[in-house]
């Protein structure tokens, strides 16, 4: 049987320093990454040292007031801060392949205008956001689960429509991307409708549900969210070559065995479940599923083996930065992540855009 | 024989696009199809690794019915060249690399990238391992294509225009390449052409197709005038210069 062989090459020294520099800044993220999670938990109303934050995240128990802010405050938010700045910029690198776009995100498909209409829904429709709550805010939802659950749902019926009318038409980019900007218009006009007929008090608690904030998550919703962004991560992972193939165009993907529309479908569907879960947790945060995949892009190269662990790592960073300034820069008032994800990572890109591609 | 097609029929909105379209290609061989745009032959050839799904007919690729096989045998065995090469921020390297997809199971192996330094060598590219490749010119990037489907290791090339957007000197560098490189490995190559002269030059045997049927398949010698005008609709003349056969488009002056 006659078969090509070339394997009398080399181990190209050059490629292998040119690997070991992107692992060295994935590498360099990471460590950037846990510096950060340290001093967020450190930083706030009541300063705790962070060699201190260390000792007591490693079992030693240094003060009790201090275990108890970290444990049931700090360590949570943190955490929350990380998963869902991972999971939101997941999934932005795997439809800004699926979609062939580089305005893929989850925000372009309408999953997360459909969770808003759903939270909308809730308060406007179910009365979740009626009462007024005398002890923090002016202003609460009174049900927050009815109200997670109706936005949960509707950003499954906008990722279910957007997955049938594919299914239909063929999964290409074109039809995707061009459904979810129709959604997405769709759920906003209905938004604003709802808004409209609102109460005072119903139009702020839907306003205040859609400033996306990592604080509303507990310890449950949180082991949800990082099953669900572990998961999905590992599966993007796995398939970092099938992506590699789908950048290198449709027909080369096919030519090299990839099951374009198989891979495309699963990955839709995985990524509008991470982001399904996050805005119905967290409310909506804007930015980080769009930009941070295009700062790891920059900074790493477009070659998916080292963009998704760079875009995640690029997401943790930018929530976990966002929401600890959130929590000093106004303080004693705690501003909603979302207000600061925008402010903080736009300067940085758009320095990234000028400097341009790192080479 | 490498690849063996047998009464193959691809429908699309029921129009017949092929209809009943068989041939054989053996190793160490080089086959041309050639027509006018339109007739069929891009989809031919992806009929050919299954990138479309024929409605009718059987293939045989390496002895095997492609049917039988999954989509990363069929990458194992064919390796597929598209008519537009797509660029991306990837290092030469890396879109290399890529044609080892169908061999990966997690990460590339030391082997591969033996594979790909190797091919860089043979096809006189190492200058080039570490350049992106949306800074590359047509040619350079046709290269790295035909190299990244080289890398898959596959007893058949299928090669859709090759050369259509490239200046003459790398059209006969690139197909010269392509020869070398069948006739080394005893792999075989199929190519869609437009350049009839570029075709008799490389190609061994030819594959007229006209209204989705084969209207001629033989050798240089049994091509008349007459054949070509038929699939064109356009008088040519033959003829060689410096013994190198050629078709000129036109008759001749009275």
């Amino acid at each position: 049987m006659d078969v090509i062989h070339f394997s009398d090459g080399k181990i190209p020294a050059d490629y292998l320093g040119y690997v070991r520099i992107k692992l060295l800044w994935i590498i360099g993220g990471i460590i950037l990454l846990f510096v950060l999670f340290i001093l967020s938990i450190s930083v706030g109303a009541v300063s705790i040292p962070p060699y201190d934050v260390l000792m007591t995240l490693l079992g030693q128990n240094i003060n009790h007031k201090w275990d108890a802010i970290i444990w049931n405050i700090r360590l949570p938010q943190a955490l929350t801060a990380v998963v869902a700045g991972v999971g939101l910029s997941v999934a932005g690198v795997a439809m800004q392949s699926i979609l062939r776009n580089p305005l893929g995100s989850p925000f372009t498909l309408g999953i997360s205008n459909a969770g808003a209409f759903g939270a909308a829904v809730s308060v406007i429709i179910f009365g979740t956001g009626t009462i007024q709550s005398t002890i923090a805010d002016p202003i609460s939802i009174n049900n927050p689960y009815l109200t997670t659950i109706t936005a949960f749902v509707f950003c499954m019926i906008a990722t279910a429509i957007i997955l049938l009318i594919s299914r239909i038409r063929g999964a290409s980019p074109e039809v995707m991307i061009l459904t979810g900007v129709a959604l997405s218009s769709l759920f906003t006009a209905g938004t604003m409708f709802l808004q409209y007929f609102a109460s005072d008090t119903q139009l702020a608690a839907v306003v205040f549900w859609t400033f996306g904030d990592v604080s509303r998550a507990g310890w449950n919703e949180l082991g949800l969210m990082t099953i669900l962004v572990g998961l999905s991560s590992i599966y993007f992972l796995v398939n970092r070559w099938n992506y590699n193939a789908i950048d290198a165009g449709n027909e080369t993907a096919k030519g090299l065995g990839v099951n374009v529309e198989r891979i495309r479908l699963f990955g839709m569907t995985i990524s509008a479940m991470i982001t399904a879960v996050i805005v119905a947790f967290l409310g909506v945060i804007g930015f980080v599923g769009l930009v941070c995949p295009h700062m790891a892009r920059r900074i790493i190269g477009d070659d998916q083996r080292y963009l998704i662990p760079g875009s995640c790592i690029m997401g943790g960073v930018l929530l976990l930065a966002s929401d600890t300034v959130a929590r000093l820069i106004v303080a004693p008032y705690v501003l909603p992540v979302a207000v600061l994800t925008a402010f903080m990572g736009a300067p940085v890109f758009i320095y990234l855009i000028v400097r341009g591609y790192k080479r | 024989m490498i690849l063996n097609v047998q009464e193959l029929n691809f429908l699309y909105r029921n129009h017949d696009v092929l209809h009943n379209v068989a041939f054989e290609v053996n190793h160490g061989e080089i086959v041309a199809i050639l027509g006018p745009n339109g007739v069929g032959k891009t989809t031919m050839l992806k009929c050919l690794n299954r990138i479309l799904k024929a409605n009718k007919g059987h293939i045989y690729l390496d002895g095997s019915e492609i049917k039988t096989l999954d989509t990363l045998e069929i990458a194992r065995r064919a390796g597929y060249v598209p008519q537009r090469v797509e660029t991306g921020r990837l290092t030469a390297f890396d879109a290399v690399l890529l044609g080892r997809r169908p061999h990966i199971t997690w990460d590339v192996s030391e082997r591969d990238l033996r594979i790909v330094d190797a091919i860089f060598s043979r096809l006189s590219m190492e200058h080039l391992r570490l350049s992106y490749i949306d800074e590359m010119s047509g040619g350079e990037l046709q290269k790295i294509a035909i190299a990244r489907a080289l890398v898959q290791e596959p007893r058949i090339l299928l090669l859709d225009e090759p050369t259509s957007s490239l200046d003459l000197k790398n059209q006969v560098e690139i197909l010269s390449t392509i020869v070398d490189i069948v006739r080394e490995h005893g792999i075989a190559a199929i190519m869609t052409m437009h350049d009839l002269n570029q075709a008799f030059r490389y190609a061994d045997r030819f594959i007229f197709l006209k209204d989705g049927n084969i209207h001629f398949h033989g050798n240089f010698n049994d091509v008349t005038p007459e054949i070509i005008e038929d699939v064109y609709g356009l008088p040519v003349m033959m003829g060689s210069v410096g013994g190198v056969r050629c078709i000129v488009p036109g008759t001749a002056p009275a």
